[in-house]
């Protein structure tokens, strides 16, 4: 039960981007599409996931005083894999998202669940817990990328829904901090009324 | 003239908080108030220079002659950790009063992803090191005054009356878009 609750958390009630309000470099600036968002979301998915077994693993053999430097040495080499493996097999993917793959690095959402979370937790619980929050990261960026593109392209992952040029804002820099905006406005007040 | 194109482009046209999304959580976390915004932009002046000068330096005296670009990125972010804690170290042994003015900021600037970025770029778009340096420099500029600008309008938004759900981040954000869409006006100066 507290399995699927470590993996749920990050979907709605934690969700990092949302409502925790972590990793907006990422969640602005590769948003421009639906896929570009869900690409980015997964590939931090896996780093999240690899850096949280990786930490709780070897929670015990760090010493206090070096423990974040040890985790980021962690989550760059999770990080570089990512980058090596989208280089060869997603090329186009890999362009489109660029500088922000490297990136992932200083993602707070990584570092913070290693500290937060995989440092104190058993590898079962910190896999899930890095599934979760990834998967959550993962959705409030597809989300994002929808309703960009949608207003800005009048698709979603490349399906023409409106046949107009739509707003072209939106795919822009600007819309990115628009977009954005509103959408914690509604789920704030939707978290609002639900508590 | 080349350093002129460079400095416009980066402080205006490519400004890293509006058009390439480069150190957000700063920009949103610490722009309440003008001095606390100037305080940082200084010490992101100062650590993203060095980190580009020693970055610069790695990759071209170490990772290249060696052929180890791949590990560019862990190499880059630790030499980025340690410059931090060394500056942060040297400035309250040197310079207790610029400590006391930047030293909150410095555990921070670790993760402002605009610091590693710039890294990054100077690197990809193969810049020499004075280029780079200028480059780096007009960017932290670029940054200080998005943060400058920002946090004056914040002053000012907290005593508007604000829809409740759109209170806080939701208004600043929006905000920072139109901010944003008054900072496309300079796309096509350079």
């Amino acid at each position: 039960m507290s399995q699927i609750k470590n993996l749920t958390k990050g979907f709605i009630k934690e969700n990092p981007t949302l409502v925790l309000l972590l990793g907006m470099c990422p969640t602005l600036g590769v948003t421009t599409s639906a896929l570009n968002g869900l690409g980015m979301g997964l590939a931090t998915t896996f780093v999240l996931i690899g850096s949280n077994l990786v930490v709780s693993a070897v929670k015990d053999f760090i010493p206090d005083k070096v423990r974040i430097p040890s985790y980021i040495v962690i989550i760059a080499t999770f990080v570089t894999v990512v980058e090596l493996v989208m280089q060869a097999y997603l090329p186009a993917l890999y362009n489109q998202l660029g500088l922000f793959i490297p990136l992932i690095v200083v993602n707070c959402i990584v570092l913070g669940r290693a500290e937060a979370f995989a440092s104190k937790n058993s590898i079962g619980a910190s896999v899930m817990d890095g599934l979760g929050m990834g998967l959550g990261f993962a959705f409030a960026l597809t989300l994002l990328g929808s309703i960009r593109e949608l207003l800005g392209n009048g698709a979603i992952f490349n399906f023409k829904l409106i046949q107009s040029d739509g707003m072209l804002v939106f795919v822009l820099a600007p819309g990115a901090f628009i977009a954005l905006g509103y959408l914690i406005a509604i789920i704030n007040r939707l978290n609002k009324r639900n508590a | 003239m080349e350093y002129v194109i460079i400095i416009i482009a980066a402080i205006f046209v490519n400004n890293v908080v509006f058009a390439q999304f480069l150190g957000i959580c700063p920009f949103i976390g610490v722009s309440g108030k003008i001095s606390t915004s100037l305080g940082m932009g200084g010490a992101v002046l100062f650590v993203m220079t060095l980190a580009t000068l020693v970055t610069w330096l790695a990759q071209h005296y170490i990772l290249i002659p060696l052929g180890i670009t791949f590990l560019q990125t862990i190499t880059f972010i630790l030499v980025i950790a340690a410059l931090v804690q060394m500056v942060e170290i040297m400035l309250k042994k040197l310079s207790p009063s610029l400590y006391a003015a930047l030293g909150v900021f410095l555990p921070l600037i670790t993760t402002n992803c605009a610091v590693l970025g710039v890294a990054i770029l100077t690197v990809q778009k193969d810049m020499n090191l004075m280029q780079g340096v200028v480059f780096t420099m007009a960017t932290a500029i670029g940054f200080t005054m998005a943060l400058v600008i920002f946090a004056g309008i914040r002053e000012h938004l907290d005593n508007m009356e604000v829809p409740k759900g759109m209170r806080g981040v939701p208004i600043a954000l929006v905000t920072a878009g139109i901010l944003a869409l008054a900072f496309m006006g300079f796309t096509g100066l350079v």
